[in-house]
């Protein structure tokens, strides 16, 4: 799986997905919108483990989720007043654009042909981004990633950790999908800064 | 000559002077997180502040070598959209005075 690439003749930034990866990260985003647009979620009680732990749509214990507050963190660290006059002021519009952006992610994908319920094998989905929308999934994958992120505890070099846990623990394998998005993250920032003409 | 009066007490202002309060810059500081890769910070910086390659790797080595970094200066204006910005990109910012 070779990740995001720019197409030369079209300059067009494409990538292809099994069906399963594609109803992955349509579910990822889907979760993330329903964690931005409503905070009480019911939790599922018969839930897989893996599932529980992609499952970032409920309220944490908290008062304040720590997935909606790493997403929006505070920008006056010394000064209550004016970190919530901010927050007032600027959380909403943040919180429709990032809902707006794992939207594109879905109807991406369901344009490319991923069906409402994946019952096919061996689907394969072709996704082809013009740049504004290849720099709206950017934005969508680094929300997912701290989504998951927060939901995981992942901390600055904490790989052994990772790594020393058995490969059928659904933590594992919730931070190799944390994992695979990075990677195709970085492969689509790749593609990005191939067709920008950024300055060297 | 008229009538003497007491001499009128002015309070002292408690508010900064207008000019150095403008004239004081603020600052947008990003921090590191063990999230974000830092290809993709570098390309933010260059993306949204128009920061060359070299600035912008410059910048994302010492959010990520020191914890932090100052990524832009101006007014608390220019600042509070830097870091709503930064927020959009998923980048942790915060701003303050310059010291």
């Amino acid at each position: 799986m070779s990740g995001f690439q720019r197409h030369r003749r079209s300059g067009l930034v494409i990538a292809n997905f099994t069906g399963f990866e594609a109803d992955l990260l349509r579910s990822l985003a889907g979760q993330l919108v329903e964690l931005l647009r409503n905070e009480a979620a019911v939790p599922r009680e018969d839930a897989d483990p893996l599932e529980a732990l992609l499952d970032f749509s409920g309220p944490t214990q908290e008062p304040e989720d720590p997935v909606l507050a790493r997403l929006f963190p505070t920008a006056y660290p010394d000064d209550e007043e004016a970190a919530g006059d901010f927050r007032r002021f600027t959380e909403g519009t943040l919180r429709d654009g990032k809902a707006a952006a794992a939207v594109t992610v879905i109807e991406t994908l369901e344009d490319a042909g991923l069906p409402r319920e994946l019952t096919e094998d061996g689907l394969m989905i072709d996704v082809e981004l013009d740049e504004p929308t290849a720099e709206t999934w950017l934005r969508s994958f680094t929300d997912v990633r701290l989504a998951l992120a927060t939901r995981l505890e992942v901390e600055e070099g904490d790989e052994a950790r990772w790594a020393a846990l058995p490969d059928d623990d659904p933590r594992a394998q919730a931070h190799d999908i944390y994992e695979w998005i990075g990677y195709l993250q970085e492969t689509l920032v790749d593609a990005l800064s191939d067709g920008q003409g950024f300055e060297d | 000559m008229g009538p003497v009066t007491a001499p009128v007490e002015v309070e002292p202002t408690t508010v900064p002077d207008e000019t150095t309060q403008i004239a004081k810059p603020w600052v947008t500081i990003v921090w590191n997180d063990p999230v974000n890769l830092m290809s993709y910070v570098t390309y933010v910086f260059q993306k949204y502040f128009g920061y060359s390659k070299r600035k912008a790797e410059k910048l994302m080595m010492e959010v990520h070598e020191d914890g932090k970094s100052v990524v832009s200066t101006g007014s608390r204006e220019e600042m509070e959209r830097d870091v709503q910005a930064m927020h959009e990109y998923g980048l942790w910012a915060t701003m303050d005075r310059a010291e």
